[in-house]
């Protein structure tokens, strides 16, 4: 009897875990919001309706979602190798790089071509940024989280000082490249919308919600389904073991951290080619750490990573709505959400899941 | 007029000293999480918490002194949070950082804007009771007159914040802490090998937790140094990455404390040095942008940590939670 | 008066990880001012003991009286307080610390250092004299050899005031000359009053230098005698004699060609210590070749060498390929593992949770750990339907409970998990099959099944390597044995003429029966 309870709880778990966790982020975030002297429950309202409530805003929220589905695989991918990629920001700024040299100098060519070029750019750039402290971390032993860090920041002032300096409109203030070429304009997806009665406004939904549809479905196969995803795991999971079977956990270390910056580096598709159509200053916003949620949350699963990604999104949209609807609420209120999201999935998430273990396995 | 060579000189060291001082105070910070083995990713948020504790608390009563109180306050109970999730609960030492550093970046400007109404930041502290302002020692107004030695009396050591002058104490009391006494060589010796200080009947997390509340304590006199003294009040994102540059200031300083004051004053000084001479153009090399000074400390300790320099020396159980074998 | 007398008493002491009894019942009575000398096997039990006596891991149940008295230490501050001190196997020093600094770790005697580094410079040099433990304070840890380290570890036990002083397996990181220097410091303690425990393996060292000694074996004590009244040969029966399992029907060996040939392999470890020195073995088809040997002597470095995991400093290894039928040199192969599974050999490590198995994945990626471009279909897409099958029928072929290929490798049993091991690598088909420890860890049931088809193996000519620490898995199985101490081969016996105690003797260092020395 309390062997099939316990069979049926460690089959629960994987799904249990996080939704309880999230609760715990949420239970925590909405003491903050009625210790501001605002009702948490309609905060939650407002956040819902803001982002699913109306087709513009659920264009929004997809849009936002795309970003971060983005850099979620990118987080889980190099999680599976066994490592911790905080570098995503950086990658993915960079990678924006690669991005907007096509939209800006390759957008003579017919738009799927271009299309396709910024895709093989952007996450060429990213993985190009990855690869140094890939290959500190697995010929040098130096940290890898450290060197990501740094090379955050080395990226930031290396495209500040291209945007400042180089790539600056000519006759212009504000640091940004000229527009793009548009055929660099990624399709927006209104006209498919429309065919299901939704209607999304002015949001700048594109065709990069598809790229990155596919290419969760993509990196779900290949951790899966190949043999190169395998033997990642393998490497990840248990370098020993790795080793005996004759697979080199530092190959792929490599392969993994250039797989997860190239993912990161496509986030100017969605950013730059599909909605700003130039290059910006600090362009990805945080969405490289927002992956790192994303990827605790949906547990690194590429399918997991894309509803936890549709949360984010939401949140962020439907935080927007919160700090007009109810102006004592800041912008930052859905960072809170996000830090306590990541603190209680990725840092204290031993904090329910001894306690249940006990209360439901306990066979003495 | 133009300044001669020797008050140039005189007013960019006197700019990194202002510059260097929260960077030395969050590295110190640093110093005794990391050498007991705890990640101190976490210096960032602490310092920005602080931060805006300590220019909330001075807006609100008027004091710069409560604000100091209540900037380590809060610096200390994130310590506290942080070694709750790593040291007792075995958490990832580097996601529960990054987690806080996320909701502390969100929750400071969130209090603001429901605090005090005027956007996501805190009044500007005015009242000169709310600040740390520069102390002008005596004799300073008259050694000016006299270039050598007196511009160096009334610029370099005259005319700073008090805060300055704590963090010019805290580095040889924190040397002494960490090399003379109980305290420190139990926190040198649990970064290394906790279950020597296990077998000797001491407690890991004990002395784990007191070293991160300690680098609470410290970070918290570094954010309220950036609300009350350098700047007037809280705006968000202020600490701008301050906290990880004091880590890469701390692993350039090979985990020393000596030699991570003189990392951060390097850092400083580079960065003083590139605000002076943004778009001076330099003999034989030209203008030098001013984002390469930037990344430059953050390429330095790449180009160390990968041990092509000298060979990095970091505590051997960092990042490691300590769990009794059997 | 009598009670005064015991340094040391343990009554009924027990301890429980799990479900499983590490100390059961154990009573053990240790004189004052004498060498105890405590022997078993590796797990039998010795270092719990010793944790449950200091405290680190308190125990469960029973009584421990230090001096007559009734203790109950809750943590090792409450031993050291009590005149208890332990030298571990693994050094509890720290390297970036001086020796000075080290010593007084836990009892520095005040908030500030000076006052208490002086006080303890004073005290060692006291020690120092009474014991000739000579150690240079003020170098860092990390500077000494491991011979120095240990002493350090000595003096800190003593400096804290010590009186009985456990020391774990101290011989296993020395020369034999400083295993001479050690034991005379012992019996100088000893000379002093002090009380010392020694746990070992080493029959050699027990006879050599103990007044008493206690065997256990898995986690009881099996025997308690006066050292002057038992025998190496006696100790060696109590400490690996056990019956012998089964009864397997063995035919005589038809041995067939040479398959592999190692020469004068030599492995050194990271502080330049020889290893493996000089192994020089050749492998048959048709045979298994069981290696003997107290664990720790090199043979789990001669395993990891034939298996591609090392590569050797000195020497070569030839081996007959399966596909092209000749002789190919694999000394310094380029991915060892891989490349051997090409040539026809295959690997069982003798630790299979951190080698052999990734505990967390599911059975069925466990199955094709190592050829995942054999198995599941052998493209770089892999099919799932058929990793499961092929799961199924390993399951199945070697009876594995539960038989769901879904389920992580950490829910079965160690017998099972050893299945799907030994499956795994037999099912590649191999010409040469090294074994490390194919029943460690395993319920008898799966004992026999593996070791009939070990045998089923054999007579199909397979090359067998079998390196057990269980004596009588060695006898039953192996056509010949050798016997390795200290990283060379010191004798070999064909299996007809080989006993227990005999082996034990030579594993012991005590005999040798001819054969290759």
């Amino acid at each position: 009897m309390s062997q099939s309870r316990s069979a049926l709880y460690l089959r629960l778990e994987p799904f249990l875990l996080p939704v309880l966790n999230l609760g715990l982020a949420l239970l925590v975030s909405g003491l903050i919001i009625f210790s501001i002297g605002e009702n948490p429950l309609k905060a939650l309202q407002v956040i819902f309706q803001g982002s699913f409530g109306s087709g513009e805003g659920l264009g929004y929220t997809l849009f936002y979602s795309t970003n971060y589905i983005f850099t979620g695989l990118a987080v889980a991918v190099a999680y599976h190798a066994g490592l911790f990629n905080i570098g995503c920001e950086g990658q993915a700024y960079v990678g924006g790089l690669g991005v907007s040299f096509v939209g800006l100098y390759l957008g003579g060519l017919p738009a799927w071509c271009v299309i396709i070029l910024g895709i093989l750019a952007g996450a060429l750039f990213g993985a190009a940024w990855a690869y140094v402290p890939a290959w500190l971390q697995a010929r040098k032993g130096s940290h890898i989280v450290i060197t990501t860090i740094m090379f955050n920041f080395i990226g930031s002032a290396l495209m500040t000082w291209l945007l400042v300096v180089v790539l600056i409109k000519p006759g212009q203030q504000a640091p940004e490249s000229r527009e793009f070429s548009n055929h660099a304009f990624l399709p927006s997806l209104k006209g498919l919308f429309s065919y299901a009665g939704i209607n999304l406004g002015q949001s700048p939904l594109n065709l990069a919600l598809l790229i990155s549809l596919t290419a969760a479905v993509a990196i779900w196969f290949l951790l899966w389904r190949t043999r190169f995803g395998y033997q990642l795991r393998v490497a990840g999971t248990s370098p020993a073991a790795a080793r005996y079977a004759g697979i080199s956990p530092e190959n792929f270390m490599l392969k993994a951290m250039l797989l997860s910056g190239a993912l990161a580096g496509c986030l100017g598709l969605n950013e730059l080619m599909g909605s700003q159509h130039r290059l910006t200053l600090d362009f990805p916003a945080g969405a490289g750490f927002i992956g790192i949620a994303v990827a605790l949350m949906g547990r690194n699963n590429p399918i997991g990573i894309c509803f936890s990604a549709l949360l984010f999104g939401a949140l962020v949209q439907g935080g927007g709505e919160l700090a007009f609807e109810m102006p004592h609420i800041s912008h930052a209120l859905v960072i809170v959400i996000q830090g306590l999201v990541i603190l209680f999935c990725g840092a204290l998430d031993q904090l329910l899941k001894k306690p249940l273990r006990r209360i439901f396995t306990t066979t003495v | 007029m133009t300044l001669s060579y020797y008050t140039v000189i005189i007013l960019l060291l006197a700019g990194t000293i202002r510059v260097a001082t929260p960077l030395i105070l969050s590295a110190l910070a640093g110093l005794f999480s990391e050498r007991s083995g705890v990640v101190a990713l976490g210096l960032e948020g602490m310092m920005l918490g602080a931060a805006f504790g300590s220019a909330a608390a001075s807006a609100i009563y008027g004091s710069a002194w409560l604000g100091l109180l209540v900037g380590v306050s809060v610096s200390v109970l994130i310590a506290a949070v942080l070694s709750f999730a790593c040291v007792f609960k075995k958490g990832n030492q580097v996601v529960a950082a990054i987690a806080l550093n996320i909701t502390i970046s969100g929750l400071a400007p969130t209090l603001a804007l429901a605090w005090f109404n005027q956007g996501n930041q805190t009044p500007g502290l005015t009242n000169s009771a709310q600040r740390f302002l520069e102390i002008t020692l005596p004799w300073a107004k008259v050694s000016r007159t006299h270039p050598f030695p007196g511009l160096i009396y009334s610029e370099l050591i005259s005319g700073h914040s008090v805060i300055v002058y704590l963090a010019a104490l805290l580095v040889p009391l924190s040397a002494f802490i960490l090399y003379k006494t109980r305290f420190g060589l139990r926190v040198r010796a649990v970064g290394e090998n906790p279950h020597a200080l296990d077998s000797a009947g001491i407690s890991v997390n004990k002395i784990r937790t007191q070293a991160v509340l300690i680098s609470g304590v410290l970070s918290g006199v570094a954010g309220t140094y950036l609300a009350t003294a350098a700047g007037a009040g809280f705006i968000p994102d202020m600490t701008a990455g301050k906290g990880y540059l004091a880590l890469a200031a701390l692993i350039f300083g090979n985990w020393k404390p000596y030699r991570a004051l003189g990392a951060c004053l390097l850092f400083a000084f580079t960065d003083t040095v590139a605000t002076r001479l943004q778009g001076v153009p330099l003999p034989l090399i030209g203008i030098i942008p001013v984002q390469f000074i930037i990344a430059l400390p953050y390429l330095m300790t790449v180009i160390l940590l990968a041990g092509f320099v000298a060979r990095p020396e970091p505590p051997k159980a960092i990042g490691v939670p300590y769990e009794k074998e059997n | 008066m009598e009670i005064e007398s015991h340094a040391l008493e343990l009554r009924g002491v027990q301890k429980r990880f799990g479900s499983v009894y590490a100390n059961k019942s154990v009573d053990l009575t240790v004189l004052k001012g004498s060498i105890h000398g405590i022997v078993g096997e590796n797990g039998a039990g010795k270092s719990t003991l010793m944790h449950g006596i200091t405290g680190f891991h308190p125990i469960d149940s029973g009584e421990i009286l230090v001096r007559g008295k009734p203790v109950n230490f809750k943590s090792t501050e409450d031993s050291i307080a009590c005149g208890i001190g332990m030298v571990h196997q693994h050094f509890m020093l720290v390297e970036s610390l001086s020796v000075l600094e080290n010593v007084i770790l836990g009892s520095e005697g005040g908030i500030f250092l000076n006052e208490g580094l002086h006080k303890a410079r004073l005290g060692i040099l006291a020690l120092v004299k009474a014991y000739g433990l000579e150690v240079p304070l003020d170098s860092k840890v990390s500077k000494l050899g491991v011979c120095i380290q240990q002493r350090v570890e000595i003096l800190k036990a003593l400096y804290r005031g010590a009186d009985i002083l456990i020391l774990d397996e101290p011989t296993a990181v020395l020369t034999p000359i400083e295993v001479e220097e050690l034991f005379k410091l012992l019996r100088n303690l000893r000379s002093q009053g002090k009380t010392v425990l020694l746990v070992t393996h080493k029959l050699k060292e027990i006879m050599a230098v103990t007044d008493r000694v206690t065997v256990m074996k898995q986690g009881v004590v099996v025997l308690n005698v006066a050292t002057v009244d038992t025998s190496a040969a006696q100790l060696a029966e109590s400490m690996v004699g056990r019956p012998i399992l089964l009864d397997i029907k063995r035919t005589a060996a038809s041995r067939g060609e040479l398959l592999l040939r190692a020469q004068a392999l030599k492995v050194f470890d990271l502080s330049g210590v020889a290893r493996l020195n000089g192994v020089s073995l050749d492998l048959f088809a048709g045979e298994i070749v069981g290696i003997a040997g107290v664990s720790g002597n090199g043979q789990s470095e001669l395993l990891e060498v034939l298996a591609g995991l090392v590569k050797p400093n000195e020497g070569s290894l030839l081996c007959k390929a399966a596909l092209v039928d000749d002789w190919v040199d694999i000394t310094n192969a380029t991915n060892g593992p891989r490349s051997r599974h090409n040539l026809g050999i295959a690997h069982i490590p003798e630790d299979r949770l951190k080698l052999g198995v990734v505990p967390s994945m599911r059975a069925e990626d466990n199955v094709r750990l190592g050829y995942e471009d054999k198995a599941g279909g052998d493209h770089f897409l892999t099919d799932p339907k058929q990793i499961t099958r092929e799961c199924l029928n390993l399951m199945d072929q070697w009876d594995v409970r539960p038989a769901e290929p879904m389920l992580s490798l950490d829910s079965f049993s160690g017998g099972n998990q050893q299945k799907i091991v030994l499956g795994r690598e037999i099912n590649s088909e191999p010409r040469i099959l090294l074994v490390g420890q194919p029943t460690r860890g395993v319920d008898i049931g799966a004992i026999e099944v593996i070791h009939k088809r070990l045998m089923a193996l054999r007579d199909k000519g397979v090359a067998i390597l079998l390196v057990s620490v269980e004596l009588d898995e060695i006898l039953s199985l192996s056509d010949r044995i050798l016997v390795m101490t200290s990283g060379v081969f010191t004798g070999e016996v064909s299996s007809s003429k080989a006993s227990e105690n005999g082996l034990g003797l030579m594993m012991a260092g005590i005999a040798d029966k001819g054969g290759i020395r």
